[in-house]
Parts: C-alpha cells; structure tokens; sequence
C-alpha cells in the first residue's frame, strides 16, 4: 500500500516535471530577474545597474498615460471582440449544420496560422491608400484615410484576437442542454427572455473567459496600434519596447512590466469572482 | 538610374522561342519584366542583396542580415550581450559610446587591404576613429530631411519652419515624423534655430511644446515611412537621403528638402564587435565591401552617396549630380553631426516618450 503510493506519487511528479521546469524556466526565472531590475538603478550610458531603490515604482505616473490608454484600450478591445464574437458563436452552437460546424469552426481558427503581424501588415495594405481607399476614388470619393485612425486599431484588435473570443464562448453554447431551451418555451417564456434568462446566463462563463483572455493580452498589445493607428497613441506595451530599446532605461521598463503583470492578476482575478457570481457555483478555469 | 533598358521579344506568330541561359542569370526575370510582373529597378534595400550572394560564392559564409528601427534599439541588443553579429552598421555619433563601454574592436587593418583612407573625405570618417585608433569604417553618408508630395502639397519649401508649420495646416493628418528622438528632437530644436544636438533645458523645453503641438495633426509617428508616402496616404515625412533618393526615383512628385536652417548629416560605419563569433568572417566580408567595385553596387543599390573617393569616380554622372544624394555645399554647411551625448542622455528619451504618449 505504502510502496503503491509512493509509485503514485512518483510517477505524478514525473509527469508534472516537463510542465513545472517549462514554468520555472520560463516564467518563475524572468520573473525573478525582471523583479531584481525593477529595484536597481539605470547605468549611465542605459542598461542596469545593481542598486536597491523604489524610485523606478515611485517614478510610474511618468507612464500614466500610457497605463490609462491601455486601462482603456483593453476592456473596449475586448467588449468589441464580444459584440462581434458572440453572434458568430452563437450560429455555430446552436444554428449551423451539424455537417458545415466543423468546416466553419476551422474557418474561425484558420487565420491563427498565420503570424498576427503577416496578418497586420495585410490590413495595413487594405486601409492603406492603394486598398480600400483606392477603390473609393474609382467610384469618385476622394482622399479617404482610413488607415492611422482609432477605427483602423479596432477593426485590427476585433479581427486578431476574434477567435480566442470566439471559441470559449463556442464551446459553453455548445454545452447547453437544449431540453433546458424547450423547457423555457413550454412554461411561456418569449425566445427574448429564453435568450437573457438561459441561454446567455449559461454561457456567461465561456464569456467571461473569452472576456479576460482578450482583454490580458490586449494590456500588452502594441503591435496593432503602432501598424494601424500610426504609433500616435502610447500604450504600455509600446512604454515598454521604448524604455528597453530606446532609452534603455532597463530599472524603469522592470518596473512597468512588473505592474503591468500584477495589474492582469487582479483583472483575472476580478474576473473569476464575477463570472462565478453571476453564473453559480461555476468558475472559470483559465489559470 | 535605369536598372535594365531596351528589352524587346517579338515572336512570330505559331513560332516556338527558347530562352537558355544558366540558372540565376535572369531568363524568369527578363520574362517576369516582359509580362509586366515586375518592374526594372535597383531595389529598395538598404543592401545590394546580390553582393552577399557574391560573397557567399566567393567565400562559402553566408550572411545573415538583421534590421533594426534605431542606433539606440541596436546599442541596446549589444549591451544585453552576445548579439551574435561579426559586423554591425552604427551611425556616427554612436561609435564613442560603443569604444566607451567596449563592445567594438579596434579594427586589424591589415585584414582591410581594400580600405584606403587617403580616398576617404575625413569631413564624414573621422567619427570612426578615436585617439588616432580606426574603430569603424565608413559604409555611406547622407542627410535628414524631408520628403514632400509636391502634388498634394503644392507651395515650395525650404526650412523646417515650414515643415512643421505645412504639418498644422495644409499638411494636417498628412505629414510623419520618425519613431526617433535624435531627429525628431533635433528637427524640433531647428524650428527655432536651436542647434540639432542641444541639451539645454530651455531650448528642449520649447521643441517639447511644438512637437505636443504638432502631435494632434500627424498621420503618424514612424521611422518606416516609405508605405505610407508611396500609397499617398502621407504627403509629407522627415526623411533620410537614400530614402528620399528611393521615393523620388519611383515616385518623381516626391521632393527631398533640406531645411535651410540646418539638421542632420550623418555617416553610417561598418565596425565589428568584440563578442563577434567568426571575426574572419566579418573581416572578410568587411573588406570585401570596402572593394570600390562591390561598393559601387551597394551605392547604386540603396541610393546613399559614398565618402570613398574611389567609389565616386565609378558612380554615373547621373548619380553625382543628383542633388537629393550631393547637396549643394551651401545646403550642407549648417548641416551637423549627431552627438554622442544625444544617444545616452535620458532626458531626450523621456522627452521623445512624453512626446509619443501624449
């Protein structure tokens, strides 16, 4: 008994042993690194250099703007990708052909298989003067500008991240017992108040998920902005890039990064608390 | 410049025609032309991509080619450690720092029996060297300034008065300036006559409020501005020469100005790095481009002039008298050289984000 389990326990271990060095190696060490600059000082000609000090964290509200762009960037992105994401999920879970689902599901994830910034770079053509706008001066309209604009950044942010929206909202609507459908029709429901009262209620978690998976990887978003909206508007992310490769203020960009992850840790966590508020005892299991 | 002239196929009807020729020499690109699928030219690079081909064949190294936005996102991949390059591409007012924290090598230049420096103008060179020691040779010079779509933007310019002024008016949302505090700063600072390179509070100060009051207007803040002027979608941008030589070559409504209260000049260096993991190899291939007759093509293919008075004598005529690539001398003479102190100088850094987060 005793041997059995410690063969048990042994062979856990082993098995978790690729997944906690992938962890440790990547996450936990950077981490730690990352953590040690935050509190030391920038060399006089950049970089860092070893000093205990929290002037990099005092320092943050130099960056406010680009906190608050991104606070702000990250839940309208994501409220975007849902408005647009949950329709799409819905047809697929309860209105497409059993036989078109599968063919339709690899269409959403297809994209995926193609660098976000190749895919970028193609929306940067389109809304550039020679894509779409070219084809207006054909039919006569004149000097549109589409690209650099705050439309162009969030027709880019739906289009990139749609699929991670898209597809836990999927699999929660898919889920759905459909007798639980019939039986909201049987008591008098209208199929308005089945949607609100069942349909939408019962896939929030897939929602949320979807929610909270755009929206952290929104706050380290700054691709999209610099390719389509013209690097006018600074986000942390480009915060970031610029206080490692420009000014090479590596302390201050620790610093930065190091609020930036505490700051998804409470998205997610407020997240989870919502999301198994509203819909029960369920949670969301993202981490 | 013509890169490829006069070709012509005439086939006679129900006629069959071979094109032989070994494999590389072109026949699908003559074809490609034919068709009207690709279109004669030098190409847009900063590199003459078949003087590597060259080198490979000649010496079995391949050479792999990194880009980078800035000189200071290139020091900054040095100072993290092992960049893993045997030869790098800094601009002059970067090579001090290099030498300061010791990341370059002094150059063998025995291995360089194809750099002559008798041939080299020291007006653009002598940033390459510190303390009579050769640290970095040179690869090409040229200026900042800007490129105008003269039809879009119809009145003449000459400063960067106007610059920044066309960019609050006719030039609204129209008009780029570089992802870059050396010369966007600097083309601020000029706005007023300051010099290019200052560091003095006040004069920082006043190009801080133009740029913040420019901001609103930009169509955007990039150093890759090519995309944007070619689609017609930016009608104005600061600009580099072989950038501007490029756009006004394919583009001729595309105009170089400099501004005539002065700005950048520049040379780019070749050096090698201490950490550098085949010296010989990028000895090699360093010598291999200071050969006048390889530099030639690389001038020919980026549009940036030479220093090497060798290299001069081989460009067309049509290419010394181009005056976006020669600037008349009174054009040049308030032009200035990036300081080094601008590189390190965490004060413009935080300007440049100030600028960018606004």
């Amino acid at each position: 008994m005793y041997g059995n389990r410690f063969r048990h326990n042994f062979l856990t271990a082993l098995l978790l042993a690729p997944a906690t060095a992938w962890l440790v190696v990547f996450l936990v060490l950077p981490f730690i690194a990352i953590a040690v600059f935050s509190v030391g000082e920038r060399a006089p000609e950049g970089g860092y250099q070893a000093a205990f000090t929290f002037a990099q964290y005092a320092n943050l509200p130099a960056r406010a703007t680009a906190f608050w762009n991104t606070m702000v960037l990250a839940p309208v992105g994501a409220l975007a990708c849902l408005l647009v994401a949950y329709p799409v999920a819905y047809y697929l879970a309860l209105q497409a052909p059993q036989r078109w689902r599968l063919i339709l599901l690899a269409l959403v994830v297809i994209p995926f298989w193609t660098s976000l910034l190749m895919r970028t770079y193609a929306w940067m053509y389109i809304l550039g003067g020679r894509g779409i706008p070219a084809l207006l001066a054909f039919v006569g309209i004149e000097d549109v500008r589409l690209i650099n604009t705050p439309g162009a950044v969030l027709l880019g942010i739906v289009y990139g991240y749609l699929p991670l929206m898209i597809l836990p909202i999927y699999v929660s609507l898919e889920r759905l017992d459909r007798r639980l459908l019939e039986a909201s029709a049987d008591l008098g429901a209208t199929p308005l108040s089945t949607f609100l009262g069942v349909t939408l209620k019962l896939s929030l978690p897939g929602v949320m998920t979807g929610f909270s998976l755009v929206m952290i990887l929104l706050l380290g978003e700054y691709l999209i902005p610099t390719l389509l909206g013209g690097g006018k508007v600074f986000f942390i992310g480009n915060a970031l890039v610029d206080l490692f490769l420009q000014s090479r203020n590596w302390p201050f960009g620790s610093a930065i990064a190091i609020t930036l992850v505490l700051v998804s840790v409470v998205v997610l966590i407020v997240a989870n608390r919502i999301s198994t508020r509203v819909s029960g005892a369920r949670r969301v299991d993202l981490i | 410049m013509t890169a490829v002239s006069g070709i012509d196929l005439s086939v006679p009807p129900s006629a069959f025609v071979a094109l032989l020729g070994p494999s590389g020499c072109g026949k699908t690109t003559c074809l490609r032309m034919i068709g009207g699928f690709e279109q004669p030219s030098e190409g847009p690079n900063y590199h003459d991509p078949q003087t590597f081909e060259n080198f490979k064949k000649d010496t079995g190294v391949a050479v792999e080619v990194n880009v980078f936005g800035s000189n200071e996102e290139m020091l900054a991949k040095l100072q993290a450690g092992a960049s893993g390059w045997s030869l790098f591409v800094p601009t002059n007012y970067t090579i001090s720092t290099y030498k300061k924290l010791g990341i370059i090598e002094p150059l063998d230049m025995a291995k360089l029996p194809n750099f002559d420096g008798t041939q080299e103008d020291p007006r653009f060179t002598s940033e390459g060297t510190i303390d009579k020691v050769i640290y970095a040779v040179p690869k090409n010079w040229g200026t900042t300034g800007f490129a105008v779509n003269t039809k879009k933007l119809t009145k003449p310019m000459t400063s960067w008065k106007e610059f920044w002024d066309t960019a609050m008016a006719e030039g609204d949302s129209r008009t780029m300036v570089h992802d870059y505090q050396l010369t966007t700063i600097g083309n601020a600072l000029k706005y007023y006559g300051y010099s290019f390179n200052s560091l003095k509070q006040d004069e920082l100060a006043k190009a801080e409020e133009l740029l913040l009051k420019v901001k609103p207007h930009l169509f955007a803040v990039s150093s890759d501005y090519q995309p944007g002027m070619r689609a017609g979608d930016a009608w104005m941008t600061m600009c580099w020469t072989n950038d501007g030589a490029q756009l006004h070559r394919d583009i001729p409504e595309i105009a170089y100005v400099l501004g005539k209260e002065g700005g950048e000049i520049w040379t780019d260096f070749y050096a090698i790095p201490k950490d550098a993991p085949n010296k010989p190899a990028g000895y090699a291939l360093l010598n291999y481009l200071m050969n006048p007759q390889v530099a030639v093509k690389e001038h020919l293919a980026n549009g940036a002039p030479s220093t090497d008075a060798r290299v001069n004598k081989l460009l067309p005529k049509e290419v010394l008298d181009n005056p976006i690539l020669y600037p008349a001398a009174d054009l040049l003479t308030p032009l200035e050289f990036g300081a080094a102190a601008t590189l390190t100088d965490p004060g413009r850094a935080e300007l440049m984000a100030r600028f960018k987060s606004a």
